[in-house]
């Protein structure tokens, strides 16, 4: 770690030991973080970056957390980037093809550049996954984004203004909801707990003595 | 990647892998359990513990560090704050804005309350985001709330409150139906059936999931949920401590915004603290696999409105945490790795425990295996851990099996080129969980404080002394929605509160002087001190 490296952080340059991500760097420097800072384990998507390394001429994206600092790395946040987020009752939309022209039109005039593709933090093909939603195909869609952190730096680059982490969402839910089959055997036990079924015999297990139920777990059959 | 060392250990794991493949690894005996706890996990570490000389559970024993906040100095005693000034005035207030905090502010809303969700972070940066392997519920044909409720009564060491328990297993598939109707994307077979595993501890395949994003699924959902339903939303703010009315019930709160420094006044007339746990304040001097804001904020304002807690001095150590490559120490490798067939080998390739004991028994033995018995692999920064065999994964279930169940660690340890399918993951136990909390009725709310409930990490009691996984994400939905119905349905037509105070605060330090106590930090905490201070 005593190797040191040079990164500019909005352009001023700090010398910080190599092997620190980005987010530790910018705590290395002096940074008390409150925007930009969320999980710290690449889940939450509070902490898209954009960089360029002297030298290179193309602009990376990351999430601070999970990437390693780089000699010569100059470091803007994205703490926030305006999504469109759409209001709806999920119970009174469903998986129609023209549910997304309603919500996100937007994504009919995307214009093929990749951009969202090249830039996501997640290595997710977010062109595809707006393709499949433009023709209805939500299960492929939501397949698609899942690993989705909606970072939005997809979002930053499109130059059609897509908030490609909410249509992701929006396929996510229609195809939780209404594409993929209801899962029979929970409704079974739901209605097995509602009505009542367990209910003498949860009272009766829970009332056993404790050497009993210690017994009972140190001897638990256990699935294979 | 790897160090040369580690690459030689890596051969002798290569070497034993294809007859590890079939072999069944014995489970621990009760009193070997017994032992290996009290020898090596952190919570019997006498030195990591100090008595409580003030509050609701004087002369109770904590972790060090937990005991410092908890009688440390109150933000609020330099304020000059107006309370006769009400900024924002509702029924429910909910702190936290993780997966209990949502699933409460749903359930008043549906209720008909008019509640606000307060956050210092943005909405859904919580635990519940990271929470990786799954979900549990007995809801399969072999699996009953009975079976369930000894897995997690006898994992919690049989300390788990009945009545908090009944509730959980009762309320389990009720709660999976719940995020099913929202749109969670559950694993499930073509014809609807939920894919479910084991965890560590369940005697029956109850771990419901989605990939290893299970919680992020649960949470990007309920997030979504809460701004579809308009639901006020106040961000980047902190509560600071609790407001008291005139009858000593809980009526709302003093925020901070964490950019401008502003304080406001919330006045309500109930109050869901769901801050969440507390791995940032590194016990014991472990890492965690907790997010940025887990610093028991909650524990402290309950605890100074006169809350007791339960099972304070109970943590979780989650087995696998990462211990290699340094900028992911302490990271979470879920369980569900373990759960679809890696083992956990030592330095010499030696499968030397069985898989899926429960946290508290595999986190002491990763411990004693790397302490006592010499048999970890070392790292450049001086730690030690045990490996974590992946690859044999897809020998026993085929290619791609990876991929598909377990994207995300794939993904954290593709970025620093360790590809999980070809070699094993280094690992070492990571401070996960906070077992203990704020003590609650079944109904959610506190047992001594009107007005105040309390959901998710921040409840003690639920699970014992030691939870197991799949059942925080269900507790935090079942609990969560619990304390919004009951706290909603307990202030319907109530008045608003009157004479908010702070005296709780003011004799609560009254208190610490009498005892002696001097102590220069100011609590809630709200972050870790992670930036380096210069000269």
């Amino acid at each position: 770690m005593s190797e040191m490296v040079s990164v500019f952080l909005f352009g001023k340059k700090y010398d910080v030991p190599s092997g620190l991500t980005i987010m530790t760097a910018m705590e290395y420097a002096g940074y008390r973080l409150v925007r930009g800072c969320g999980c710290r384990n690449g889940f939450c998507g509070a902490c898209a970056t954009i960089y360029r390394v002297e030298g290179d001429r193309e602009l990376k994206f990351c999430l601070a957390c999970q990437k390693t600092v780089e000699d010569k790395m100059y470091v803007a946040t994205l703490p926030f980037f305006p999504l469109l987020k759409e209001i709806y009752d999920i119970e009174k939309i469903g998986p129609t093809e023209q549910i997304m022209m309603q919500l996100y039109p937007e994504i009919y005039k995307c214009v093929g550049c990749n951009a969202c593709t090249k830039a996501c933090s997640q290595e997710l093909r977010v062109m595809q996954y707006i393709a499949f939603a433009q023709r209805g195909e939500y299960e492929k869609c939501a397949e698609e984004s899942f690993d989705c952190v909606m970072c939005g730096i997809c979002s930053s680059r499109c130059p059609a203004g897509i908030s490609h982490p909410q249509v992701g969402l929006l396929a996510r839910r229609l195809t939780g909801k209404y594409i993929r089959p209801e899962s029979a055997h929970l409704k079974d036990r739901v209605e097995e707990i509602l009505g009542g079924n367990y209910d003498k015999l949860i009272e009766d297990f829970m009332g056993k003595p404790a050497d009993e139920l210690k017994e009972l777990y140190n001897n638990r059959d256990i699935e294979a | 990647m790897y160090t040369p060392e580690m690459l030689e250990s890596i051969k002798k794991v290569e070497a034993t892998r294809e007859a590890r493949m079939g072999a069944e690894l014995r489970r621990m005996t009760a009193d070997e359990k017994e032992k290996l706890l009290n020898e090596f996990h952190p919570d019997y570490k006498q030195e990591g513990f100090t008595t409580l000389k003030i509050g609701p559970n004087k002369g109770d024993k904590a972790p060090v560090e937990l005991a410092d906040i908890l009688q440390a100095r109150s933000w609020v005693e330099k304020l000059n704050i107006d309370l006769g000034i009400v900024d924002y005035d509702v029924d429910v207030l909910v702190i936290g804005g993780g997966g209990s905090g949502a699933s409460a502010a749903i359930e008043a809303h549906e209720n008909g309350a008019n509640v606000m969700l307060v956050t210092k972070l943005r909405m859904g940066d919580a635990n519940t985001m990271m929470a990786e392997g799954g979900i549990q519920a007995a809801d399969k044909s072999n699996d009953s709330p009975m079976t369930h409720y000894l897995d997690a009564y006898g994992g919690g060491h049989f300390k788990a409150q009945p009545d908090l328990l009944r509730k959980l297993v009762m309320d389990g598939p009720i709660a999976i139906k719940w995020l099913e109707k929202f749109g969670v994307l559950f694993d499930k077979e073509k014809d609807g059936t939920m894919i479910t595993t084991h965890g560590g501890g369940t005697s029956r395949k109850r771990m419901h999931a989605a990939a290893d994003y299970s919680g992020a699924e649960i949470m990007r959902v309920l997030r979504d949920e809460v701004f579809n339903r308009k639901i006020p939303l106040v961000d980047f703010t902190a509560a600071l401590e609790l407001l008291l009315d005139d009858e000593g019930n809980a009526a709302g709160a003093i925020l901070e915004n964490m950019e401008t420094g502003e304080h406001f006044v919330a006045r309500a007339k109930a109050v869901i603290i769901a801050t969440g746990g507390a791995g940032r304040m590194h016990y014991q001097g472990f890492p965690t696999s907790n997010h940025y804001g887990a610093t028991a904020d909650g524990l402290v304002l309950g605890y100074r409105a006169g809350a007791k807690l339960l099972y304070q001095y109970t943590l979780q150590y989650h087995p696998t945490g990462v211990a290699y490559p340094p900028q992911i120490f302490g990271a979470l490798v879920t369980e569900k790795v373990r759960s679809v067939g890696a083992l956990l080998v030592n330095v010499d390739g030696e499968a030397f425990m069985h898989p899926l004991e429960t946290r508290d028994v595999s986190a002491a033995s990763v411990i004693r295996e790397c302490g006592v018995r010499g048999k970890g692999v070392a790292t450049p920064s001086g730690g030690r851990g045990v490996w974590l065999d992946s690859p044999i994964i897809e020998m026993i279930h085929g290619p791609g099996t990876i991929e598909k169940r377990i994207p995300g660690m794939m993904r954290m340890f593709g970025k620093y080129d360790i590809d999980i399918r070809r070699v094993p993951m280094l690992i070492y136990p990571t401070l996960h969980y906070q077992n203990g909390g704020l003590q609650i009725t079944v109904d959610g709310r506190t047992t001594n404080v009107k007005n105040l409930y309390v959901a998710g990490e921040a409840v003690g009691g639920i699970h014992g002394e030691n939870r197991l996984m799949g059942n925080s994400l269900l507790d935090i939905i079942v609990f969560g929605r619990n304390a919004g119905l009951n706290a909603s349905k307990a202030v319907e037509g109530a008045d608003k509160p009157k004479g908010l105070n702070i005296e709780h605060v003011r004799r609560f330090m009254k208190e610490a002087e009498d005892a002696g106590i001097k102590a220069d930090a100011v609590s809630p905490k709200l972050f870790p001190a992670y930036a380096r201070v210069g000269r």
